[in-house]
């Protein structure tokens, strides 16, 4: 079959005032409709520069993305993001935030009507239709980055591209997200590529885990498909067999593998990747 | 000393206070409390400094004078409007009574023409601040706009800014003085030349922090909200209008109080300086007076003026409260 999305043979090199970075090298996936992927690696690796060039806010130095054999060129909302930091813009509220979102790509073929209807409709799939009105300052940081998931939701995107979007949430507000995502993708099944650095919700919430080598020139290492039924039970897996060798097929990846190999002084910039990795393990 | 002033502030005398009252009412008592004892503290100094200082127009105003004064220079104020009443009322009776013996007659109307009093100089001022002001916000925010929004813009209009930047409006007093004698001739004009004089000079002096603000403001604009810009595709004005603006209201409004703060200062100057109607100008002719209650006049005057630039600043601030998303704008 077909897939839905080509990131084909992806090189990208940063000029930097040192000279040339290459981030990416030779990356290359194919993703059919529907699918949910994770890309996991160690923090650094190039994770976001794969999620940027495909929402095409990079372009890549080499090769090119095809959303259905079409080539992205720059930014649209037929590949809404999910930023890490919610990005909600803080002057509008949970409402106009999406509101401002479905103005923009349903101009044409809604109706205010249907516009106010399909903005409440994407903030009740987020669980937020109770406060709906209340601006970014006033909600939590899970609220937060569940405005930013309806906002993405409502613009109806073939592909939805998440940066890590519970990294900054505390474990029982992750795994809540976590849930609240499953539900999602039951009802509409879209196509997503998320960035996390946590195992078990790769594991968890991924048809597929696309495991990343480290930089700089990272790739794709090792791809694994995870064939548990779905819906998937967070307590019910924990016992799970297959759910603990799919788990330690990831951590073997992470920490034998792809072990990051630290000098003894490093950098701050080193040092906050192992705080980033511990909290996996 | 400083200890006993530091003890006071932090609160380290009002232990008894607050054993007895709860916290949010002793709070507020020391938001009142202290500043009155700032406030009287200061009186005092002030009176009995006063008292120790001569000058050949007799004693250095204190603030009974000054009291004394405020009540005068109302009632001066008073007066004059009753004349001008009186003064309109006699010509529209001497009129009508023209008109009544010979209903040809076209009735001849004068303006009065008394002398301006300190209630009227202080309308003067505020507004020449504020419409100077205004019309500098009207220019340097589109400006700074499209220079934080293009780079090579903002290359090309960088060093003019950081040359006029420095230069005190005043210095360009007697410039647009005479521009303004040379290209603002009616028979029949608007506005004073004198006001458009003090306008432009106000305006002068506020438009650079603005520009410099609201052009920074929009250059550091966060990049996770282009990003959902560009990821929706937003047209370019619409992108200004529902991210650029927004985003940048925080940063406009410091700029804006910045200039105000400055404008207000720098008109009374030029006031003085080109004997434009004003604050500046009351000041300056009662100086030139020197009659025996000058002094107290012009004291009067400052402390009005000092009132009038923090009324103006509150009001700017209230007016960011409001229309900014940004709460957590410093009061000070
Ligand atoms: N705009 C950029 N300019 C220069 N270097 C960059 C840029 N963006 C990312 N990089 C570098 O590319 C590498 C990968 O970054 P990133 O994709 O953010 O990693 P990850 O998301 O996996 O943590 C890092 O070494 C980072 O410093
Ligand atoms: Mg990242």
């Amino acid at each position: 079959m077909e897939p839905l999305l080509n990131i084909s043979k992806i090189d990208m090199v940063f000029p930097t005032p040192k000279g040339d970075f290459t981030a990416l090298k030779d990356v290359d996936l194919q993703i059919q409709k529907g699918e949910f992927i994770s890309l996991i690696g160690h923090s650094g690796c190039g994770k976001s520069t794969v999620l940027n060039v495909v929402a095409g806010l990079y372009n890549p130095t080499q090769g090119g993305v095809l959303l259905n054999d079409r080539e992205v060129l720059e930014p649209g909302p037929e590949r809404a993001v999910v930023f890490q930091n919610h990005s909600l813009l803080p002057w509008l509220t949970a409402y106009q935030n999406v509101e401002l979102a479905v103005d923009q790509v349903f101009a044409k073929n809604k109706s205010p009507a249907e516009k106010k209807e399909w903005i409440e409709y994407n903030l009740k799939l987020v669980h937020m239709d109770h406060a709906m009105h209340k601006r970014p300052d006033e909600i939590s940081g899970g609220m937060k980055q569940r405005v930013g998931i309806a906002r993405a939701l409502a613009m109806q995107p073939e592909v939805l591209l998440m940066d890590e979007p519970f990294g900054a949430l505390d474990a029982l507000t992750r795994a809540h997200m976590q849930d609240s995502l499953m539900e999602i993708q039951e009802e509409l099944n879209n196509t997503v590529i998320m960035i996390t650095h946590d195992v078990d919700e790769a594991v968890l919430l991924s048809d597929r885990i696309v495991m990343m080598t480290n930089g700089p020139a990272a790739t794709v290492g090792e791809i694994l498909h995870v064939d548990l039924p779905r819906p998937r039970e967070r307590l019910a897996l924990a016992a799970d067999p297959q759910y603990n060798h799919y788990r330690s097929e990831v951590l073997t990846f992470l920490y034998e593998k792809q072990r990051k190999v630290e000098p003894i002084s490093t950098k701050t910039k080193d040092s906050a990747i192992k705080t980033d990795v511990k909290s996996t393990a | 000393m400083p200890n006993l002033v530091s003890d006071f502030t932090t609160g380290r005398y009002d232990v008894g206070f607050q054993t007895k009252m709860p916290p949010a009412i002793s709070a507020f008592l020391r938001a009142l409390i202290l500043p009155m004892l700032g406030v009287l503290v200061f009186t005092l100094l002030w009176s009995f400094s006063a008292s120790k200082i001569d000058t050949s127009l007799g004693k250095f105003p204190g603030p009974g004078a000054v009291a004394e004064q405020v009540v005068n220079l109302y009632n001066e104020h008073q007066a004059s409007r009753e004349k001008e009443l009186a003064f309109y009322e006699r010509q529209e009776q001497r009129n009508a009574a023209r008109i009544a013996k010979d209903p040809t007659y076209i009735p001849k109307t004068r303006t009065f023409t008394g002398k301006e009093t300190f209630v009227d100089q202080i309308g003067t001022s505020l507004m020449t601040v504020l419409s100077g002001f205004i019309l500098a916000a009207i220019i340097a925010i589109p400006l700074g706009i499209a220079i934080g929004l293009s780079k090579s813009l903002n290359t090309a209009i960088n060093p003019i800014i950081q040359i006029f930047k420095p230069v005190s409006p005043l210095a360009w007093l007697p410039l647009v003085t005479m521009v303004v004698s040379a290209l603002y001739v009616s028979s029949d004009p608007m506005f004073a030349k004198s006001y458009i004089v003090s306008l432009i000079t106000v305006t002068l002096c506020c438009l650079w922090p603005m520009v410099m603000n609201t052009s920074v403001g929009v250059a550091s604009l966060n990049s996770d909200w282009t990003n959902v810009s560009r990821v929706l595709r937003l047209p370019t004005l619409t992108h200004i209008r529902k991210i650029v603006l927004p985003a940048s209201v925080p940063a406009i409004f410091t700029g804006m109080r910045l200039s105000l703060g400055i404008a207000w200062m720098v008109l009374i100057a030029a006031e003085m300086l080109a004997q434009n109607p004003g604050l500046g100008k009351f000041v300056w002719d009662e100086f030139q007076n020197g009659s025996s209650s000058s002094l107290s006049r012009i004291m009067t005057a400052v402390l009005v003026i000092g009132l009038i630039g923090f009324m103006l600043d509150r009001s700017m601030l209230l007016l960011q409260r409001w229309l900014s998303w940004d709460k957590s704008t410093q009061v000070r």
